[in-house]
């Protein structure tokens, strides 16, 4: 990977760091935890690399830790969202 | 189809914005959540299609297990748990993105035509110093949280040295492996001593500081995703990583400010008196002598009853006696008399951000009844009856005047200018930071002895029989 593309990179992270300073500023305390629990499911993202990783015809190392990345991740994921649902159904108004 | 693929992970990156911004009202949270998960589903589906990936054996196994066992976990847990459960997904997702990396560090290495280029060998090593501080660091969080490792602030020799020494070591691997990518016992090590670097980082904070630790793991798995991201140069990993590390960042900063104290000294292990006797404890000299005035459930009944307004107070006490349901119960039976009743919640209060939000929510109580420190504390001056339960150094009067107080200086809810403060609490122990609350003592304060969930239900019948 070249430099130019390194850079870019950085550029996106940077920008994306400050698009989540700004959103997350603005969600109230009460729903801290269901905040935390849905943007853990997001960082489960990582799932996209572990597919890759995975997905070879022969066992290597490297496709065993890709499986074991994936378990992790769909835990992180699916245990997430779901989590984050299921409080989020109990925050209503009477 | 490579192009297809950018356009398909910017469209989830929209989504995952989408979805953060839509956590910010309790009216939208949950399509919120829902578009986080379409962005994740579809950044799944369109990688399942890259040309990279020729067999999808290994694949479905994982996805169906991991799937199963999230599920399980999602739907099995108690809301009181939720602490832990957030600690746990933080270290599988912190967990994913070191094994992402090693895995992508035996791609190159056993492919003759594929190169270690610096910067990639960077990101590897950050991404598996990330991720692993968070597995174990989270592992070690859980285990607090739910009792199997101690709660109390560790302390061992040398602590700071040897975890200094340590990062040392894995920055020292770090640099010699960007010069000979092929020495894989460096490798393992810069694993293992960054997997020893999480227990040892995590162990020292104490029970009660845990949504310090709990945010800033939060953040730490979001940052290793991003740095996966860099390793694998795509922008998905990194923008939603990025996303996540600023919401835990920030959540951290809140709670530091919520107890008044920087981050650095609640990572290095916090207050001194944190968690020992109460003999040890600094504010217990100048506690007043006073007798406390005891009350029993009738007693209190009748205050309650005389009062128009009373502001409830929670604390991680209530979410221990899974008092909850009771006091939503107290709420109808005080509401039904036409008394007006508020909830005031403190930013630490509970095991992690939100947690009594969350406790009093299943219990389905009105989110608009629920206050922040600051949209109350002006308020309890106006208020007849300040209820606490399972909750005390954050009503601690000596954080506003006691300058020999270790929580002098932190925001706390002025509970003290109700006209009476009736205080549950199993006993007169002391809280985390190891002090006497002088608010026992006050001549408005009323101790209420028992647990939680039983003293209340007790306060329910009497106030019903009145």
């Amino acid at each position: 990977m070249d430099t130019f593309h390194i850079l870019m990179q950085i550029y996106v992270f940077v920008l994306a760091v400050f698009v989540g300073f700004e959103l997350i500023t603005k969600v109230p305390p009460t729903l801290h935890t269901p905040l935390m629990s849905g943007s853990n499911a997001i960082s489960g993202i990582t799932i996209v690399g572990a597919l890759i990783s995975a997905g070879t015809d022969n066992l290597t190392l490297s496709t065993i830790l890709g499986v074991i990345a994936i378990v992790f991740a769909t835990i992180n994921v699916v245990g997430g969202f779901m989590v984050t649902d299921r409080m989020l159904k109990m925050f209503k108004k009477k | 189809m490579e192009i297809l693929s950018h356009i398909i992970y910017l469209i989830s990156s929209v989504f995952f914005i989408l979805g953060i911004k839509k956590l910010g009202s309790p009216k939208t949270a949950r399509v919120g959540n829902q578009f986080a998960a379409i962005g994740m589903l579809l950044a799944i589906v369109i990688t399942l299609f890259d040309h990279q990936i020729i067999s999808f054996t290994y694949i479905i196994i994982g996805l169906v297990l991991g799937s199963a066992i999230g599920a399980l976990m999602a739907t099995k847990v108690q809301m009181t748990g939720m602490p832990q459960m957030v600690g746990l997904l933080n270290g599988f997702g912190g967990g994913a993105s070191a094994l992402v990396a090693i895995s992508e560090y035996f791609k190159i290495l056993n492919e003759p035509t594929m190169m270690f280029e610096v910067n990639t060998t960077i990101t590897i090593i950050l991404s598996i110093l990330i991720g692993s501080v968070t597995l174990t660091g989270s592992f070690i969080a859980f285990g607090k949280l739910q009792g199997i490792v101690t709660g109390a602030v560790v302390k061992y020799p040398l602590q700071h040295p040897i975890n200094f020494i340590l990062l040392m070591a894995v920055i020292a691997g770090g640099a010699y492996i960007v010069i000979n990518p092929m020495e894989i016992n460096i490798l393992l090590v810069i694993v293992g001593v960054s997997l020893v670097l999480g227990v040892l980082l995590v162990l020292p904070i104490g029970g009660a500081d845990m949504p310090v630790a709990v945010s800033l793991l939060n953040s730490y798995s979001g940052l290793a995703a991003s740095a996966t991201g860099f390793v694998l140069g795509n922008n998905v990993l990194i923008i939603a990583g990025a996303l996540v590390g600023a919401s835990g960042f920030i959540l951290t900063m809140i709670m530091c400010r919520g107890m008044n104290r920087s981050l650095m000294n609640v990572l290095l292990g916090g207050w001194d008196s944190a968690g020992s006797a109460p003999a040890a404890a600094g504010g217990a000299k100048d506690a007043p002598q006073k007798p406390v005035k005891s009350v029993d459930a009738e007693e209190a009944a009748m205050i309650f009853d005389t009062a128009s307004s009373v502001v409830i107070v929670p604390g991680y006490g209530m979410a221990v006696a899974q008092a909850q349901h009771a006091i939503r119960d107290l709420t109808n039976a005080l509401e039904k008399k036409g008394i007006k009743v508020r909830f005031a919640i403190h930013p630490v209060a509970g095991r992690m951000p939100g947690h009594m939000n969350v406790l009093l929510a299943e219990a389905n109580i009105d989110y608009d009844k629920l206050y922040a420190l600051e949209d109350i504390n002006d308020d309890f001056s106006n208020t007849d009856v300040a209820f606490i339960i399972g909750a005390n150094d954050v009503v601690n009067p000596a954080a506003r005047h006691d300058q020999s107080s270790p929580i002098y200086g932190m925001p706390i809810l002025n509970v003290d200018y109700a006209k009476t403060v009736i205080m549950n609490k199993r006993s007169m122990n002391v809280g985390y930071a190891g002090i006497s609350n002088e608010l026992f003592f006050y001549d408005n304060t009323m101790m209420y002895f028992g647990d939680a969930k039983d003293a209340v239900s007790k306060l329910v019948n009497e106030i019903k029989a009145l």
